[in-house]
């Protein structure tokens, strides 16, 4: 017969391992939590060459305007990486915590092309564009904002057109139209409009 | 798909706030109509599918269908339809003769259905008439309405007809009123398809003029003309609906090809295109269809003829909505979207993409609102300033949004946010009347300057 303090011990031991196996069930699911919500993308290597002051057109939720903000940005020589250096300074206003228009997390510029004669290609991940928030003004402040700040910056742009994941999409997030070119020019207007 | 074929099968509802028509679905030899579409103009409703459950929520009476059967339980109690609850594509359909019936259950006020011409009295709303024959020269029938009225009038050989859209005109104990005179010997009422109809038999020809703000209609013999002339009138060729104040009815207009509209409505979004989701339980595609509904409802009794793009939770491409109202020749488009942020309204103007531009008779698709930009602009400052006047806050923008530049007429998109900081405020009837309202007045404030720029 099995002395009674050893099945107490045996019993206390099974509960011991089965409270163990639980706890660490649940830190490895906090573990794998924490690790789908971090942002693993490569981060982009900081721009070479000297500090610049540029002009940012930034939009603000409430009350739903445009606010000229100069920065100054490290920018690179070559036309078309200046582009892209300073729509990322505007992204970065925008995924920043206290952000004044908020985009989702992840949102990201692919690339900014530069075709001759005049036009400006702006390409955007899916995330900018599938967790943009939906709603006509929250969409065309993003539009004008980006297109008005690489035309404020990138002189002798005419035309801009918006890809996602380099391809068509007829809308940003349900209103403001991507199917065609923007003119900078009525995009300017938009954005006297909105300030 | 768009509403306003004469054709199709209708039901009126008259209620102490609004009127309005919904299509009327056949299922199995049954009539039936979306119980949602009904309720949600009277106020706030939630609906949801649970497989084969529908539940329907109007204020805090819940009611619960089942697809394919006949018993329902309303606020816990059973109740008995007609003919079984229809659940398609997430839209709850009952049968029209079981209105009666569900909808006080539902609402709590009494109702009263007329089952033969589908017409649904939502309280006592009823607008009564009385006829009286004046035996001047010429004779005038003078007929009294209990509220204003701005019926559809056409003439024809030997009658002259107005058929009542939008009142809840009921008729006389007898439905022929006689008036022993040569001249205008008779007058009959009838109801058919959600509407009601006075027919006026005369053997001279008619013209009608308003007057008392609309509560009285005048049908005046006008001087005998040749008989071969009353025999090539045109037939049954109606008049666009006038303004209550609007004096005496135009004459006979030649037959019309097509009905053309003044204003295309648009509730943006639809079918799997929900657009916004404003609160957990409300959707874009919902509150515009909603807002949609009653501007068409003030603008017609403003004597404004309408063409809805979407009277139903169907979808329509951007493409498809410039179709529709490019081949309606309408005088102006109006898009209604709704938005959580922000508050008040606003209205958009076309940006117009960096487009090729038009070349001499051809137009190009994206650029098909250049030529009406301004026109467009004098549309959106009439709303905008309606609205002041109601203290609604307002902005006028343009936007790059579709499909106002395919657009060949004024055309606005009027983008409507809650009053408060609560997005489901924007659910709220007398919010949406009072925009509507303004919308509407602002319309009627450029309606003649928009019909000549067209």
């Amino acid at each position: 017969m099995i002395p009674r303090h050893l099945i107490f011990a045996g019993a206390v031991m099974l509960v011991a391992v089965f409270s163990l196996g639980i706890y660490a069930g649940r830190m490895r699911g906090r573990v794998t939590h924490v690790e789908a919500r971090a942002d693993t993308r490569p981060v982009a290597p900081p721009a070479a060459g000297p500090t610049e002051s540029v002009t940012l057109y930034v939009a603000y939720d409430d009350p739903g305007i445009l606010r000229v903000q100069r920065v100054d940005v490290a920018l690179p020589s070559a036309r078309q990486q200046r582009a892209e250096e300073v729509l990322r300074a505007l992204l970065e206003i925008y995924l920043s915590k206290n952000s004044p228009h908020p985009l989702p997390l992840g949102a990201d510029l692919r690339a900014v092309y530069l075709v001759t004669p005049g036009i400006a290609i702006i390409d955007v991940n899916a995330v900018f564009a599938n967790g943009h928030r939906s709603g006509i003004l929250e969409e065309e402040l993003t539009v004008a904002s980006m297109i008005q700040t690489l035309t404020a910056n990138i002189p002798d742009i005419l035309r801009v057109k918006i890809l996602v994941e380099g391809r068509d999409r007829e809308t940003l997030a349900g209103h403001a139209d991507l199917s065609d070119f923007y003119d900078a020019g009525a995009v300017s207007q938009l954005a006297g409009q909105l300030q | 798909m768009a509403a306003g074929s004469a054709d199709e099968k209708r039901i009126a509802i008259y209620g102490a706030t609004t009127n309005y028509t919904l299509p009327v679905t056949d299922r199995n030899g049954h009539e039936y109509v979306g119980l949602v579409e009904i309720i949600e103009p009277l106020g706030g409703v939630n609906s949801h599918t649970d497989g084969l459950h529908w539940k329907i929520r109007y204020n805090s009476v819940e009611a619960d269908f089942i697809n394919g059967k006949t018993r329902a339980k309303i606020h816990g109690k059973e109740f008995e339809l007609a003919s079984p609850f229809v659940l398609e594509g997430g839209r709850g359909l009952v049968p029209i003769p079981s209105l009666s019936g569900l909808l006080p259950r539902m609402i709590g006020t009494p109702v009263s259905l007329n089952e033969s011409s589908r017409r649904l009295f939502i309280g006592n709303v009823a607008t009564h008439f009385t006829a009286q024959l004046n035996r001047t020269t010429p004779e005038r029938l003078v007929i009294n309405f209990t509220a204003p009225v701005n019926p559809t009038i056409a003439t024809e050989p030997g009658r002259l007809r107005m058929v009542f859209h939008r009142e809840p005109l009921v008729g006389p104990s007898s439905p022929t009123l006689s008036f022993e005179d040569k001249t205008i010997p008779s007058a009959t009422y009838s109801e058919n398809n959600g509407t009601a109809e006075i027919d006026v038999t005369s053997s001279a020809p008619l013209m009608a003029s308003f007057s008392n703000e609309g509560h009285a209609i005048t049908i005046t013999a006008a001087s005998q003309t040749p008989a071969s002339s009353a025999s090539a009138a045109p037939p049954a060729s109606p008049t666009p609906p006038a303004a209550p104040a609007a004096g005496t009815a135009p004459p006979p207009a030649p037959p019309l090809v097509a009905r053309h509209f003044f204003a295309v409505l648009d509730a943006s979004h639809g079918g799997d295109d929900t657009g916004v989701a404003l609160t957990p339980v409300l959707l874009e595609r919902d509150v515009t269809l909603a807002l949609t509904r009653r501007l068409r409802q003030e603008l017609e009794s403003r004597g404004i003829s309408t063409l809805l793009l979407r009277d139903t939770d169907g979808g329509l491409t951007l493409d498809q909505r410039a179709i529709f109202t490019n081949t309606a020749h309408a005088v102006i488009y109006i898009a209604l979207h709704a938005a959580s942020d922000g508050r008040g309204v606003r209205v958009y103007t076309a940006l117009l993409p960096a487009g090729e531009g038009n070349n001499g008779p051809f137009i190009a698709w994206d650029m098909a609102q250049d030529r009406f930009l301004p026109a467009s602009q004098l549309a959106a400052q009439g709303v905008a300033a309606e609205l002041q006047k109601r203290q609604i806050q307002v902005r006028t923008l343009a936007a790059p949004l579709r499909p106002l530049n395919n657009v060949s007429a004024a055309a606005i998109a009027v983008e409507v946010a809650p009053p408060t900081t609560d997005a489901k405020d924007l659910s709220l009837p007398a919010y949406q009347q009072n925009v509507v309202n303004a919308l509407a007045n602002g319309i009627v404030s450029v309606r003649d300057r928009l019909g000549a720029a067209r």
